[in-house]
């Protein structure tokens, strides 16, 4: 029961996206259509659940353990920064047909807030490893939701005679805002 | 370079929210009111003028291939510095800003800065190119959320200008934020049209 609520709590009440602002860059940037969506969202899930569990055990295991908790940022980014190249290269070499749809968008993934954001939450929140793992693979999905459902609604969109100074972003904005009231009605499920 | 025009690229011409659309995840999360706009955004000029400093200091020494990791350790430096000063100086703001702070790191305009310009110019211009384009995005934080606290709640920075009741409360909620934004930058390009 209690992994069920972290994983209706990470995907519909607080989704990543529109309830907590994190990975807005490839949410606008990569949605356009539905088949990047779907490559992204693999990708995020992917590195999301191994740097969760990286980071937790470096937390674990060493920043808590010789009491060295300030250096938590500059250690999670280059670990995460430093697991997007290893899996970058392991893709490659094992599996080609998974790095041609997921290789374009790894770069893209050290920069992308929800990967750090999700590792320095699971701390916060004093999760155990098995939980940790729910909650990166709850938000995870949590985040392909929402990218993929807005791909669809923008591909509906390029279909529409706009305003010109509504064009691109300004209208992709208003409807993520429309979007996020949807989810609103989540609220108070959990 | 012309150093004014260094420094005032930031408000207008290049300005990273309204115009390049970078760091928009700060720009949404914490702009529910203007003080924190303006906090984030101070936050975050700090953090871009001392690594755009560092880097342009260093980049000879740096070798080309561990460029950006070199940069990001840089960068992170300079956020647990902040950090750690307004978790001691500052706790009310740390606390409303939370997880947005350790987050500057992965903002893309401090690596797109130090990436693009400081590690290629000297230190004095890097240094008013940081202080540019990071005031100007605090500028741009501080227009949404003073917007946001106007609609939603009837102040502008804690000042009452309506009663509370008459306000939308969606607006300093999530979806306001969406909202806002997007009608701002269209504001923006029907005025650069014009």
């Amino acid at each position: 029961m209690e992994y069920v609520l972290i994983f209706i709590s990470a995907i519909f009440v607080n989704n990543i996206v529109l309830a907590q602002f994190l990975g807005i860059c490839p949410f606008l940037g990569v949605s356009k259509k539905i088949s990047t969506g779907i490559g992204m969202t693999g990708a995020v899930t992917f590195v999301m659940v191994i740097a969760t569990i990286v980071t937790y055990l470096l937390q674990k295991y060493v920043l808590d353990a010789f009491h060295v908790g300030y250096l938590q940022t500059i250690s999670f980014i280059l670990v995460i920064a430093a697991l997007v190249q290893l899996v970058e290269i392991i893709l490659k070499k094992v599996s080609p047909p998974l790095y041609q749809a997921l290789g374009v968008f790894l770069p893209l993934i050290t920069t992308n807030c929800a990967i750090l954001g999700v590792a320095i939450m699971t701390i916060q929140k004093n999760l155990n490893l098995l939980q940790a793992v729910a909650f990166s693979t709850a938000t995870a999905i949590g985040f392909g939701l929402a990218l993929i459902i807005f791909a669809g609604i923008r591909e509906q969109l390029e279909l529409v005679d706009l305003p010109k100074g509504m064009k691109g972003t300004p209208i992709a904005l208003l409807v993520a805002g429309i979007l996020a009231l949807a989810f609103m009605g989540f609220a108070g499920l959990v | 370079m012309n150093q004014w025009k260094n420094f005032s690229k930031g408000f207008f011409k290049e300005n990273a929210v309204f115009t390049l659309l970078l760091g928009m995840c700060p720009t949404l999360g914490v702009t529910s009111s203007a003080i924190n706009g303006l906090g984030m955004g101070l936050a975050t000029t700090f953090v871009l003028i001392m690594s755009n400093l560092v880097v342009s200091l260093v980049k000879d020494l740096i070798p080309d291939k561990v460029r950006i990791p070199s940069f990001i350790v840089i960068i992170a430096s300079f956020v647990t510095v902040v950090q750690l000063l307004m978790q001691a100086y500052l706790p009310a703001l740390f606390e409303s800003l939370g997880l947005f702070i350790p987050l500057i790191v992965v903002n893309c305009i401090v690596l797109g800065r130090a990436e693009s310009f400081a590690s290629k110019n000297g230190f004095v211009s890097s240094m008013i190119d940081g202080a540019g384009m990071g005031l100007g995005f605090a500028m741009a934080l501080t227009i949404l959320g003073s917007v946001r606290e106007f609609l939603g709640s009837g102040k502008i920075f804690g000042t009452i200008i309506y009663p509370e009741q008459y306000g939308m409360l969606v607006f300093v909620l999530a979806p306001g934020a969406f909202i806002a934004l997007g009608y701002l930058i269209a504001i923006i390009n029907k005025l650069k049209k014009a």
